[in-house]
Parts: structure tokens; C-alpha cells; sequence
């Protein structure tokens, strides 16, 4: 069976600064996979690569058909991505953001969705009408979290969760992913560079170096390679 | 006292103007950034169109209004995509001189088509006026109030309780982030830079009966729009609204009751307006005082 998503040799440059340099990779349906790396790695821009954000050549499958256009036809096509540094509308009220999260569908009445994704998040509905801005940090990113959930993703893109956040938060954030994978069977692509959450909750990783892929494999095995650990993932 | 009422109802009714037009530099403002010179421009250019209808093709009155505004929003939606957005690459700084070029070409145009000659404009409301407790208040100023504050509830119902209307807002605080839910924000744009126009339309529509129609029609009248924008806080509707009614209020108490400050004075009273809300508090009354981090 092919993959839900499938990168092959995809190249990406802001300006003269080459990026990716023939990422390839496929995430299958049902699982989550981590892309690991350092800091100027191309993990944030494999993610835009995918959503269109950046220019880029090679080929994208998503669902067996090639993934074309900007972001509003990758949305469309059922690809929700959080982006790095919470990605909330930090004016807009909290039931708002949820709204906007749900825009490429075209339900009329939300409320089952939002009362679905407040079964995760039990601070939503009280907060319904705060702005974004004046929630907690670990809350904006769990509320773009729950943003990308109304969407009902296919694949959910989730760029650096733990970016700033309290361990325990980080912990909560990705357990959340972990049951919505396994409740749910959603299929989640996420960046990370905290690489022990992050290969113990997906099950094949990407170490990503300057631009290319260095290793790949079962999130176990990059885990039990000492090598690999000591070399790139810094633990 | 009844003096008094009166002259604030006047004040109203022209403030409700400068809202119009202040809330469609705002709009603009909010979604691109910049400040459309040229919306004044727009405006004067619905309003021959509105005259031309109803004088030189006998329309009547209201259908030549909802056709003009029709026009306009398809009007100013063009001037986004094909003038402004084909600019915005650039710095906002091009794009607003982009504005004061389209600025001088609509006015030239103008001029060009119905000469600089000044016309009547006949009102769609009638011209007596109406008791109310022993206030003798116009019914053309109760007309203007009235049309400038239900398109304000309808503007309010768009952006607060429709699906576009909330994806315009969220296209206008952050594209990128908007993008990636699927909103197509030029689009949105466009939109918005389509009911600005409308509301310049209104504005110029409801300004030229008592001000008579010529080419420069809203170059006076974007002036107090612009103080009414910067004394409300240059990125909130709901100022531009206070700001408009407030200026129209307070200008027009002022020519009334202090000797010196004639008709002449108007102008230069709303210019020192934006002279001091920019020096004493640039926000405004509702604006958020905006924080750049380094």
C-alpha cells in the first residue's frame, strides 16, 4: 500500500539559501512519523514544502494524487498544518479560531465539532469568547491544535509543539496526538527537536542534516542506535 | 436648549457622513496596511455615477443608489486586484503612492467626463422637518443618520455572524495563518476593498445634496474622514464610527457657538484634530497601542 503522503527528492530554497536538498520521505497512513534535527536542518521548511508555503521542485503525493497549488488547495485537500509558534489568530476569540479551523469544510453547524475537540481541550468552552492572545502559551498551541482538528484532517502537520512550553505541557500535547492516533487513526506528520518525545511517540523518524535526510528508520531502532543518538539527536 | 438639539442632530447627520468614509479607510487600513488616498477619489466618481442615472436616464432615486453601490464594490475590488495587488510586493510605501496616483487619474477623469461644473443633486428625502418635543429636526439629516447606521448593523452582521465576514477578519490580522486554514486572502481583500467603496459610495451619495456635486466633492470630506479615523484609532470600525459622529458633532457646535470658528474654520479644525491625536495619543480612542518586537 502507498503512503497517505510521499516526498521524493524535493528540493526547497529562500533565495540563495538551498534548504532541502532531495528530502525524501512517506508517511503511511494511520502513523505518526517524526522529523528530527537540528536547528537549520529543514525540518520547518519540509512542512512548508508540503503545505506550499515555499517554493519548491521534486514531487508530493498526498492520498495517490500529486499535491499542487498553495496553501488553500493543500488545506483543502485535508492537510492540516499547525505552524511553528502556536499558529492562532491572537485577536480573534477563541470559538473564532475553531471556526476558521473548520473554513474548507462546509458544515454550516459547527457545535458537535466543537464540543468534539473540547473533549480534548475541557478548558475550550469557558474561554469560548476570550481572544487568543490572552491564553497561556501551552493553551494557544492547544488551541491551534484543536483549530487543526475541526478541519478533520486526513494528515495533521504539526511544526515544533514543545517550542517554548513547560515539559508537562509538552507531555500533555503529545499525548493528545498519541490518542488521537490511536482513538481516531489519525495520521500525523510532526517536526521536532526534542528528539526523546518525539521517538517515543511516533513510529519511523527522519534525522534531517542540512537539508538532507542522514538516517531513517523505526522511532525504536533510532533510539537503541547509540550512534545515531549521540550524533544527531544530542541525548 | 432646542437650538442646541438641533445643531447636534446636524452634526450627527454629517458626522454619520465622515463615519462612511472614515470606516472605509479603516477597513482598508486593517486588511492592506496602507491608506487609500484615492478613497475619496471613489467616492466622488459613485456619486456622478448616481446623478447620471437619475438625472440624465430619469432613474429614481433608491435604485440608483443600490446600482452605484453595486458598481462600486465591483469598482473598488478592481482597484484592489489590478492596481494595488500587482504593488504590494513592493513596500506600503508604493502602494500608497499608487493611491495618490489613482487619486489624480479619477479626478482628472472626472472632470474630463462631467466637467468641473457644480450640480444639484436632488435628496431621496424630503426636505422639511419634523417636530420632535419641540426640537425642529430636518428629516434629510434623520435620512442620512438612519441609511449611514444601517449599513453599519449590516457591516456588523457580516463580519460578526457570517463565514466570510470572519474569514475577512482573520485574512486581515494574519494572511499567512489564514492561508493555511484554506482562506483565499486576496480574495478577501478584494472583498474588503469592495465595501470600502461602497461605504465611500454611501458617503458621497448622502454628502452631495447639501453640499452640491463637483469634482472635489470628498476632498474635504476625506480630511474629516481621516481625523475621525486617527481620533477613533486608525484600526478600529468602531472608532472611525465614534470619531465621524463626534467631529460632526463637535465641528458643527463649534461654528455654531464661538464667534470666530465660521464655516471657514471647519477644515482647519479637523486637521488640528489629527495633529493632536497624533501627538498626544497616536492609537487613538479605541486603537491598540501597537507593540513592534525586536
Amino acid at each position: 500500500m502507498s503512503a497517505l503522503l510521499g516526498l521524493r527528492d524535493v528540493n526547497a530554497r529562500y533565495g540563495p539559501v538551498q534548504a532541502l536538498r532531495g528530502v525524501s520521505l512517506e508517511v503511511p497512513e494511520g502513523e505518526i512519523v517524526a522529523v528530527l534535527g537540528a536547528n537549520g536542518a529543514g525540518k520547518t521548511t519540509t512542512l512548508r514544502a508540503v503545505s506550499g508555503t515555499v517554493r519548491r521542485t521534486g514531487t508530493i503525493t498526498f492520498a495517490g494524487a500529486p499535491l499542487r497549488g498553495g496553501p488553500e488547495s493543500v488545506a483543502k485537500a485535508g492537510i492540516a498544518h499547525v505552524p511553528e509558534g502556536r499558529g492562532t489568530f491572537t485577536e480573534l476569540s477563541v470559538v473564532e479560531n475553531l471556526r476558521l479551523g473548520a473554513y474548507t469544510r462546509r458544515e454550516r453547524d459547527l457545535r458537535g465539532d466543537i464540543d468534539r475537540v473540547s473533549e480534548w481541550f475541557p478548558w475550550i468552552p469557558e474561554r469560548a469568547d476570550q481572544p487568543a492572545g490572552t491564553l497561556s502559551g501551552g493553551e494557544q498551541q492547544m488551541l491551534a491544535l484543536a483549530r487543526a482538528l475541526m478541519a478533520r484532517p486526513r494528515l495533521l502537520m504539526l511544526d515544533e509543539p514543545s517550542l517554548g512550553l513547560a515539559p508537562m505541557i509538552v507531555r500533555e500535547i503529545f499525548r493528545i496526538v498519541r490518542e488521537l492516533n490511536e482513538r481516531d487513526g489519525l495520521t500525523v506528520l510532526v517536526v521536532e527537536q526534542d528528539a526523546r518525545i518525539a521517538l517515543d511517540t511516533a513510529s519511523t523518524a527522519y534525522v534531517l542534516e542540512v537539508g538532507k535526510v542522514a538516517v531513517e528508520g523505526p522511532s525504536a531502532e533510532l533510539r537503541e542506535n547509540e550512534s545515531v543518538r549521540r550524533s544527531y539527536l544530542g541525548y | 436648549m432646542a437650538d442646541f438639539m438641533q445643531q447636534v442632530v446636524a452634526g450627527l447627520a454629517s458626522g454619520s457622513i465622515y463615519a462612511s468614509l472614515a470606516l472605509a479607510l479603516v477597513l482598508i487600513h486593517r486588511a492592506t496596511g496602507v491608506i487609500n488616498f484615492a478613497q475619496g477619489e471613489m467616492a466622488t466618481l459613485s456619486t456622478y455615477l448616481a446623478w447620471t442615472l437619475t438625472t440624465n436616464h430619469g432613474w429614481s432615486y433608491w435604485p440608483a443608489f443600490v446600482v452605484t453601490l453595486l458598481v462600486s464594490f465591483f469598482g473598488g475590488a478592481a482597484v484592489h486586484q489590478g492596481v494595488v495587488r500587482p504593488n504590494e510586493k513592493g513596500s506600503l510605501l508604493r502602494v500608497v503612492i499608487v493611491t495618490i496616483g489613482l487619486l489624480l487619474l479619477i479626478n482628472g477623469a472626472v472632470t474630463m467626463i462631467w466637467s468641473g461644473e457644480v450640480r444639484a443633486v436632488q435628496s431621496p428625502f424630503p426636505t422639511r422637518t419634523v417636530e420632535i418635543g419641540g426640537v425642529a429636526i430636518s428629516i434629510q439629516d434623520i435620512g442620512t443618520i438612519g441609511v449611514v447606521l444601517g449599513t453599519m448593523v449590516l457591516l456588523w452582521l457580516l463580519f460578526q455572524r457570517t463565514k466570510v465576514g470572519l474569514a475577512m477578519r482573520a485574512a486581515a490580522v494574519n494572511p499567512a495563518e489564514a492561508r493555511l486554514v484554506g482562506v483565499r486572502v486576496t480574495w478577501m481583500l478584494s472583498l474588503g476593498w469592495g465595501l470600502a467603496a461602497v461605504l465611500g459610495a454611501i458617503s458621497g451619495m448622502l454628502a452631495a445634496p447639501s453640499v452640491f456635486l463637483d469634482p472635489n466633492l470628498m476632498a474635504a470630506i476625506l480630511i474629516y474622514a481621516f481625523a475621525a479615523a486617527v481620533l477613533g484609532g486608525i484600526d478600529s470600525p468602531v472608532g472611525a464610527i465614534v470619531g465621524g459622529l463626534t467631529l460632526g458633532v463637535g465641528l458643527n457646535l463649534l461654528g455654531t457657538y464661538v464667534d470666530f470658528v465660521g464655516a471657514d474654520l471647519r477644515l482647519p479644525g479637523a486637521l488640528l484634530v489629527i495633529l493632536v491625536v497624533l501627538l498626544v495619543k497616536p492609537s487613538g480612542i479605541f486603537g491598540k497601542r501597537e507593540v513592534k518586537r525586536v
